[in-house]
């Protein structure tokens, strides 16, 4: 019998259970909760405050989930450490839990620059969790000015959250454009001004330089009255517990495709790891959601005994602030073809023979047949590329890849 | 497990399966009232071009990819039925940016809708099936798991 602990209670650690459990069902596995809550799907925080969905319907499984799958969970309660000449994971109430292999799947913290005079701001939070979204929600009003230093996709999605709860809301970010990460300037650029059709304000290529109580001095000198402040610059990915035993990390825990670390039975898995890119070509911190449930299941099958490898990981986002709707997927090298119109632009781009990326926003239907060309390298001049320029469809393959994939022809 | 395939050399394009899903999904028991005079949403559309025509649904894949993207776990696979649960759905669309058939599509009220082979409604076989006038879309076991 072997012994599993698994620290983080968020998906990844879900895809580990469920990893373990495909092939293990005895062992004991022990999950480790700082949050006390039963496991939700982290992205749905903005949509619960925006009542788009209810705490009844947050659970991101069943919940019979952890009975089912034979697990304890201890909530409210943190790692400390990886102790490994004895083997067990130290705990922040003392006691310690004996494991034959660990999953670190501490997924990431609010990053908070050392803004001057932060510390005298009452009404100040971040976007992270579900208790963040819900002393945000208890503390603003209709009559609320909100600023929200950050424009990346946790920020807007806060912004969309709380919009129709607020009186005013000011996005700042030091960053030139809107949403950096996945966007080119003018992508950035057609979603901040339907942004700002919807009445969000923008303060870009500036940002606080210090607090003064309620009001934001910013970089130029400029200043923003608020009532309610919204942290949102950036996150990092928690190494520490790797970190403190020697592993290797990096800006995330350095995984290889099995999800081992440089440290022997000890795992990570989802936004508190570096992965490999295959659109990239290298490793980088893709802290999303199907990528941590992937991660996950990986670690967990390995865990068991078992072998599985995941290759094929990619950037991607599909992302809908008030009623516009983007998708992105890949890095954007090579080729560039586009297409544009109102509310509309697509972006697909190719190098050596493969999709690289692509960002479309408007018409993203059936952008998902683009996303698994870009993850499983397929090579262009086996499809139809003119069809696939023209839209993402089935189409594009040859017949007898539509057999395959509609006539179960193995 | 029996799935829904189908041949594209057999299909004439006339959208009967895609009238017919939106009937039989909708729970109501007259079809006129089910689609008259209204935009349909069915789980299944014919895609092609001058030349061919198919009918496009929910392969449910051995390895659904939809069911470990889901960001509120809306989605599950019981059985090889993948199906959805859409009072847990936000409509982020995350199945569609993964999906690698391009299978899946928003209903009516702006969240995911799913073939589920007709499992929800009293149909037994599937009804793209049962009104396909050309036998192009069947219901059978082809050796998937
Ligand atoms: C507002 C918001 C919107 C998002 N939207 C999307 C989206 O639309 N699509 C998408 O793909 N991704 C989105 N993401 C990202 C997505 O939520 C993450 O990629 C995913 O939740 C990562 O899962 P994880 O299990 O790796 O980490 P987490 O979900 O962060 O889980 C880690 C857990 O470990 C706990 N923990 C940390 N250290 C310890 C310790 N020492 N001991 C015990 N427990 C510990 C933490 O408290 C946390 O509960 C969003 C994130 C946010 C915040």
């Amino acid at each position: 019998m072997s012994e599993y602990v698994i620290i983080g209670n968020g998906v990844a650690s879900v895809g580990c259970i469920e990893g373990i459990r495909s092939s293990d069902k005895e062992s004991g596995i022990t999950v480790v909760s700082a949050e006390n809550h039963f496991v939700y799907g982290r992205p749905l925080i903005s949509y619960l405050l925006e009542g788009k969905t209810d705490i009844d319907h947050i659970n991101y499984r069943p919940e019979d989930f952890y009975d089912q799958n034979n697990c304890k969970v201890l909530y409210g309660k943190k790692a400390v450490s990886i102790d490994k000449k004895s083997g067990k994971v130290v705990l922040d109430d003392g006691s310690a839990l004996p494991f034959s292999s660990v999953c670190v799947a501490a997924g990431s913290c609010p990053f908070v620059p050392p803004f001057k005079g932060l510390e005298k701001v009452t009404n100040k939070f971040s976007f992270m969790t579900l208790d963040d979204a819900n002393a945000l929600g208890a503390a603003v009003t209709k009559e609320s000015k909100v600023l929200i230093i950050g424009s990346g996709l946790i920020g807007l999605k806060c912004a969309e959250g709380i919009f129709e709860k607020v009186a005013s809301i000011t996005v700042c970010d030091l960053a030139d454009r809107i949403l950096p990460s996945i966007f080119d300037a003018e992508c950035a650029g057609i979603m901040q001004k339907h942004l700002e059709k919807k009445g969000i304000k923008f303060i870009l290529g500036n940002s606080a330089s210090e607090f003064k109580e309620n009001r934001a001095i910013m970089q130029d000198g400029s200043e923003i009255e608020f009532d309610v402040l919204v942290l949102a610059v950036g996150v990092r990915a928690n190494v520490g517990l790797v970190k403190d035993l020697g592993g290797e990390v990096n800006r995330g825990i350095i995984v290889d495709e099995k999800m081992k670390t440089s440290i022997d039975d000890v795992y990570a898995a989802g936004d508190c790891t570096e992965g490999f890119d295959v659109s990239f070509g290298r490793k980088r911190v893709l802290a999303l959601l199907p990528n941590a449930y992937m991660q996950g299941y990986t670690a967990g099958v390995n865990m068991a005994g078992g072998e599985k490898e995941q290759k094929d990981a990619i950037p991607m986002n599909s992302l809908g602030l008030f009623g516009l709707h983007a998708m992105t997927a890949g890095t954007y090298e090579g080729e560039l073809y586009e297409e544009k119109g109102e509310d509309f632009i697509k972006r697909i781009f190719t190098k050596d023979n493969v999709l690289k990326g692509f960002i479309i926003i408007g018409k993203n239907e059936r952008a998902g047949i683009y996303t698994s060309l870009i993850k499983n390298k397929v090579p262009l001049d086996t499809l139809d590329f003119e069809a696939l320029r023209q839209g993402a469809s089935t189409l594009i393959f040859s017949k007898e890849e539509r057999k395959k994939i509609f006539g179960g022809l193995q | 497990m029996k799935r829904v395939y189908v041949n594209e050399e057999w299909c004439l394009g006339c959208h009967l399966c895609e009238y017919n899903c939106a009937f039989a999904c909708s729970g109501l028991k007259d079809m006129a009232e089910a689609l008259k005079g209204k935009p349909i949403y069915p789980r299944i559309h014919i895609e092609g071009n001058e030349s061919i025509s198919y009918a496009v649904s929910c392969r449910h894949c051995t390895d659904p990819i939809c069911v470990k993207s889901c960001i509120s776990g809306a989605f599950s696979v019981k059985d090889g039925l993948v199906s959805i649960d859409q009072s847990k759905c936000v409509g982020c669309l995350t199945c569609v940016l993964v999906c690698p058939n391009g299978a899946l599509a928003l209903g009516e009220t702006g969240v995911m809708q799913k073939c589920e082979l007709c499992t929800k409604n009293e149909c037994g076989t599937p009804a793209c099936v049962t009104g396909c006038p050309n036998r192009a879309i069947v219901f059978e076991e082809r050796g998937e798991q």
